[in-house]
């Protein structure tokens, strides 16, 4: 049944990498109910070649709790059998992961709208800001919020 | 006395990331914490110029700015999330 025991959630906030494919073979671990598992992946992008980092600062425990809500909710709308999400904090390189998304569900287009609403949520919900550093020693400064990002998760409204 | 959290460019303008405070009486509201504490000093006022931008949480959740702040154990004021 969605939403109870058999629906886990995982959060966590993490300095180090993870590992994408081991999280998704975890999540439907001993069970066979699961048809379809998405996993999402978010990468440091390098910015045609003139970022050096990414710097992702987070609320303690708000972080958490937030994206434990999201994926609570998520579970419930598209009656998800389980959702892990991960998202890495501090200094991150260009090629390096950020944050991971992992839903499992019966059938795939659940799996798919669980996993991509999670991850327009925690987007604009979750409290993660990022600075930018820039290879030639520049400092970006914090990025900006963007509106496309409002509007992608308005359409779950 | 009230514990107050910034993050982001929020803790880097006013110059730290957490202090706490006694709010006077007639700070009842987000919108009058900000009020008032825009009135503190010039790296508050930089940091709080534009109200509207900044995000308010009460006890670790997501409040809208004419929510009532009194009896909170921990008010957070950050900008919007950039996350993900």
């Amino acid at each position: 049944m969605a939403g109870g025991v058999s629906a886990p959630v995982t959060v966590r906030v993490q300095a180090d990498d993870f590992d994408a494919a081991a999280e998704a073979a975890r999540l439907t671990e001993g069970r066979a109910d699961a048809g379809a598992v998405v996993s999402f992946v978010g990468l440091c992008r390098d910015e045609g070649g003139e970022l050096s980092a990414l710097e992702l600062e987070h609320y303690p425990g708000m972080a958490e709790a937030e994206i434990g809500r999201i994926c609570r909710i998520a579970i419930e709308r598209f009656s998800l059998l389980g959702v892990t999400a991960i998202h890495r904090v501090g200094k991150i390189a260009p090629g390096a992961n950020i944050v991971l998304v992992v839903a499992a569900a019966p059938h795939r287009h659940a799996a798919f709208d669980g996993a991509s609403f999670v991850m327009d949520y925690l987007k604009t919900s979750a409290p993660f800001w990022k600075k930018e550093h820039f290879a030639d020693g520049r400092d970006g400064g914090w990025v900006d919020a963007k509106e496309s990002d409002d509007r992608a998760r308005e359409k779950w409204a | 006395m009230t514990k107050l959290v910034y993050f982001a460019w929020v803790r880097e303008r006013i110059g730290k990331g957490e202090e706490d405070i006694d709010l006077p009486a007639d700070v009842k509201t987000g919108t009058d914490l900000l009020r008032h504490l825009k009135s503190l000093g010039d790296e508050y006022a930089h940091a709080l110029e534009h109200e509207k931008v900044i995000r308010i949480a009460i006890n670790q959740e997501h409040v809208e700015h004419d929510e009532q702040i009194t009896g909170a154990r921990e008010i957070a004021l950050f900008p919007p999330m950039t996350g993900g």
